[in-house]
């Protein structure tokens, strides 16, 4: 394979950081409650610093002089390699919890394997990283019980935001030749071995919060690849302008 | 021009020894383990420091206070390299940071972070104990508090509102 499956990689779990992270912020000073507010900013601000090792790695790597920054804020749409549940719109907070969770409970898996790779860097953030994603998973687990198994309300929000999200899940366990090539190498966790415990996770957590993963529903792919939905280009737009306006400014 | 003498390992972390928390200034970086180690290399000291949370907005300013108090000592040759593994936990919080800020109003982390990676779930729940009335009876209101290494309580016996520092 021609591509540089190292760089791919560094991407993908740079770029989802960072673009779930960009969302999340889009709730600072909105969210229902104080709390929340505060805890969905500290997430947003836990994985802004993953996505600066990740894409901090994935530059130093690629060895062309380009920064994190330089790659968070000077790529188009195409060169995004995050997953598109990532870039799913906030929706209701119930919608916002649903994607958090759904995300969480893959990167614990994901984080976890990494720190076995065989690629020092990847072992290195993963390590870092695990202590902050692991407390993501406790806080968005505990939330989708509570409201799921809630009042008629949150459970009807809560449902309807798994509806509505359950065709991005797959993409997350599906390998394609870069994760194959990564596994392979013992660079990256086997995508089979998170996706069973990955559907292990959320068939115990959708148990006890009452809730149904919908059946006989499509699957949407493509982010892995850079093939992004509208809201993506609406997305970075807005977290690029700056940068994109006046090209090298500095504070 | 005179000679330089020979830099010491002990030197560098004296002049260290002050340097606050950016954030929460009762407690040194060298208090909260955030500095890793000095290392003298042909008479140029060089400190290491980790990052507490990877996106910890003080980690930059933490950087530039350690250039600073170096700089001020006549070490401004020295290099500051930031280093992610081993990942900084709150293992490496000294007895006597605990105590400064437990002082301050801050409870110092309940447990052994050796859980790392483990879910709440698989672990026992931690007595987390009022800082200021040492009441055991305490509730959290939300996991995330005014920083990332922190989490908001409530004493149920004295009814005021604390920080908890997390353990990781």
């Amino acid at each position: 394979m021609s591509m540089d499956v190292r760089f791919e990689f560094a991407l993908r779990m740079g770029d989802s950081c960072l673009v779930l992270a960009q969302q999340l912020s889009a709730w600072c000073g909105k969210a229902p409650v104080l709390e929340e507010d505060i805890a969905l900013a500290n997430t947003a601000l836990d994985l802004i610093g993953q996505a600066k090792l990740w894409l901090g790695h994935a530059g130093e790597h690629e060895g062309k002089g380009r920064s994190a920054d330089d790659l968070a804020f000077l790529r188009n749409s195409r060169e995004f390699r995050n997953h598109l549940l990532t870039e799913r719109p906030n929706g209701d907070y119930g919608q916002t919890l649903m994607r958090q969770f759904l995300f969480d409970a893959w990167h614990y898996e994901m984080i976890k394997g990494l720190t076995h790779s065989k690629e020092q860097a990847f072992a290195e953030i993963a390590e870092k990283a695990l202590k902050e994603v692991t407390y993501h998973l406790d806080r968005s687990t505990d939330l989708i019980i509570r409201l799921g198994d809630g009042t008629d309300e949150s459970h009807d929000r809560m449902q309807n935001a798994l509806n509505a999200l359950w065709p991005y899940v797959a993409e997350l366990t599906t390998e394609d030749d870069v994760d194959k090539a990564l596994a392979s190498e013992g660079l990256a966790p086997d995508l089979a071995d998170i996706k069973t415990r990955y559907d292990a996770y959320l068939q115990d957590t959708f148990a006890e919060a009452t809730l149904v993963v919908p059946q006989g529903v499509g699957t949407k792919t493509g982010g892995k690849i850079g093939l992004h939905s509208e809201a993506h280009g609406y997305l970075l737009s807005e977290m690029q302008t700056l940068q994109r306006t006046y090209p090298d400014a500095r504070w | 021009m005179t000679v330089p003498n020979a830099i010491s390992e002990s030197d560098v972390w004296a002049c260290l020894k002050d340097v606050p928390d950016p954030e929460i200034p009762v407690v040194s970086l060298i208090e909260l383990g955030i500095i890793r180690g000095v290392k003298i290399q042909d008479n140029v000291p060089e400190v290491t420091i980790t990052p507490t949370y990877s996106g910890c907005p003080a980690t930059a300013v933490i950087q530039l206070d350690v250039e600073a108090a170096l700089a001020k000592a006549g070490f401004g040759h020295a290099k500051v390299v930031s280093k992610l593994s081993p990942a900084w936990t709150t293992d490496w919080i000294t007895e006597q940071g605990r105590e400064k800020l437990r002082a301050y109003g801050i409870a110092p982390p309940a447990n052994e972070a050796s859980c790392a990676g483990m879910l709440a779930r698989g672990r026992a729940t931690e007595i987390i104990t009022c800082p200021r009335c040492e009441s055991p009876t305490t509730e959290r209101v939300s996991q995330f508090g005014s920083t990332p290494c922190k989490a908001h309580y409530r004493c149920l016996s004295c009814l005021e509102p604390f920080d908890y520092f997390k353990p990781i």
